[in-house]
């Protein structure tokens, strides 16, 4: 059986991303200090908040050099909505904060003067495939292109290399990252535990990454 | 030259985003009711969760559930109804009714909910709303409205499960929610509640209009026609109940059928 260590620092849905592990078959373990982080197979950041608050919690708990090592380590990563976001160099949101840096990029705010797309931006959304298509052996493996998933989120990834991004969604007309990889860290701006089956399948591919 | 379009304040609806198909579960200690403009609950046979798995299944996007009596007691069954529903139900969950503090909105979401909804004590003491909102998110606070039509036209906010009026403006409300953290509206039109014979559209319409967040507009949606009228009016999302407990409605047929009508929505 596969144990995937969830990280709990305060700030996010710790039940529900679970249970949807649970389901697919792992044993989950939570991490509530920077010791339990270490030596993880599978190490998953959640998070629902802003971005200076989860910096503040991860680094309060002295979560940020291990979930680095972890990375370096090239087992597995996922970061899902604000876990994503902190994946990156910097967020904007409130003010200018340091992210975990795993992935070149910024953390900026969705516009809020796009007719008829309102921000929070809830809803579910199709994700599409970068033209390279290369979701294979990645946490999208299983997905088709298009499928919808469920996004809960007022700002948005910007990676620096367009190869860091690994699919993209549309909010109004503008193209964000909707994952994000490179080599053993992902993330996703949406959340795979609350996107029914296939977010399901998500969470059960990247168990076998 | 002769054009009035200049002077029209008109906001136009984008039919492009996708819009939400919601069940929306009124509870009872630990069994699920339904009644007519928020009374006279009767009970449904099977457990909430009986239902909710079932709605899962058959792809609803989200769920609501409302503790329709809004007890000060017996909220451990609601706790029990949402920790199960976390077991086999992978959407998004909202819990509303009886919220009355932000440690009864950390209970509620400690045993699994994504997001509250809140409408009496946001009447009472309006600042619970940026609490909330600062506290988890404006993403988690859902202002809930009950609203009722006036004679002379307007709408004024109901509370209490619809028992206690207010003199306080629909509209006006909605606007000061979104400006308190509200991130969501979920709006009850009471008139319309329950008789599955269309939505307030006038309601939806004037409250889409006046907020940017999204609405979710519930009472009286009993087909696929009237789901379209209440997306039509601007409503990005829509609860419903009774023709869904009763299987006059199938989730599958509904989102086939608003395919066809042009409502773009997840298959």
């Amino acid at each position: 059986m596969k144990i995937v260590t969830i990280i709990d620092y305060g700030m996010s849905n710790l039940l529900s991303i679970t249970r949807a592990f649970e389901h697919v078959g792992a044993k989950v373990k939570i991490a509530e200090s920077s010791n339990e982080i270490e030596g993880s197979d599978y190490l998953v950041l959640p998070g629902v908040g802003a971005f200076p608050d989860g910096m503040k919690e991860l680094n309060s708990r002295q979560m940020v050099e291990p979930i680095r090592n972890h990375a370096k380590t090239g087992r597995p990563l996922l970061g899902v909505c604000l876990g994503m976001q902190m994946l990156l160099t910097i967020g904007h949101e409130h003010h200018t904060t340091e992210g975990l840096d795993l992935i070149k990029g910024q953390v900026l705010p969705l516009p809020k003067d796009i007719i008829g797309f309102k921000v929070p931006n809830i809803n579910w959304h199709e994700i599409k495939m970068p033209s390279d298509g290369r979701w294979q052996s990645t946490i999208l493996s299983q997905s088709k292109d298009l499928t919808d998933f469920y996004f809960v989120h007022s700002y948005y990834a910007k990676p620096d290399r367009m190869e860091d991004v690994l699919a993209t969604s549309k909010f109004g007309n503008l193209e964000f990252a909707a994952a994000v990889q490179h080599n053993n860290v992902s993330g996703t701006q949406f959340h795979p535990e609350k996107s029914g089956e296939e977010g399901l399948g998500l969470l059960s591919n990247f168990l076998k990454l | 030259m002769v054009s009035g379009d200049c002077c029209t304040k008109y906001i136009r609806i984008d039919p492009s985003g996708m819009k939400r198909v919601i069940a929306r579960l009124d509870i009872k200690g630990n069994k699920l009711v339904k009644g007519i403009h928020l009374e006279g609950w009767r009970y449904l046979p099977d457990s909430p969760n009986d239902y909710c798995n079932k709605y899962y299944l058959d792809g609803i996007d989200e769920i609501i559930y409302v503790d329709a009596v809004a007890s000060l007691y017996n909220r451990d069954s609601l706790k029990e109804i949402i920790k199960k529903t976390t077991d086999n139900v992978f959407v998004p969950l909202t819990v509303g009714g009886g919220i009355r503090t932000i440690e009864d909105a950390i209970e509620i979401l400690r045993s699994g909910a994504d997001k509250v909804a809140i409408c009496s004590q946001a009447v009472k003491t309006p600042e619970i709303i940026s609490e909330v909102a600062s506290r988890f998110g404006n993403q988690c606070m859902v202002l809930s409205i009950q609203a009722k039509k006036n004679k002379n036209g307007s709408y004024s906010v109901w509370y209490d499960v619809a028992r206690e009026k207010t003199e306080i403006d629909v509209i006006e409300w909605a606007v000061r929610g979104e400006e308190a953290g509200a991130g969501e509206i979920l709006l009850t039109g009471i008139d319309h509640e329950g008789l599955e014979k269309g939505m307030d559209l006038e309601l939806i319409k004037k409250v889409s209009e006046a907020v940017s967040i999204p609405v979710i507009a519930s009472g009286g949606c009993g087909s696929s026609t009237h789901f379209a009228d209440a997306v039509n009016s601007g409503a990005d999302a829509v609860a419903v109940a009774k023709s869904l407990h009763y299987g006059k409605m199938n989730i599958k047929s509904l989102k086939s059928e608003l395919g066809k009508l042009g409502i773009d929505i997840r298959k």
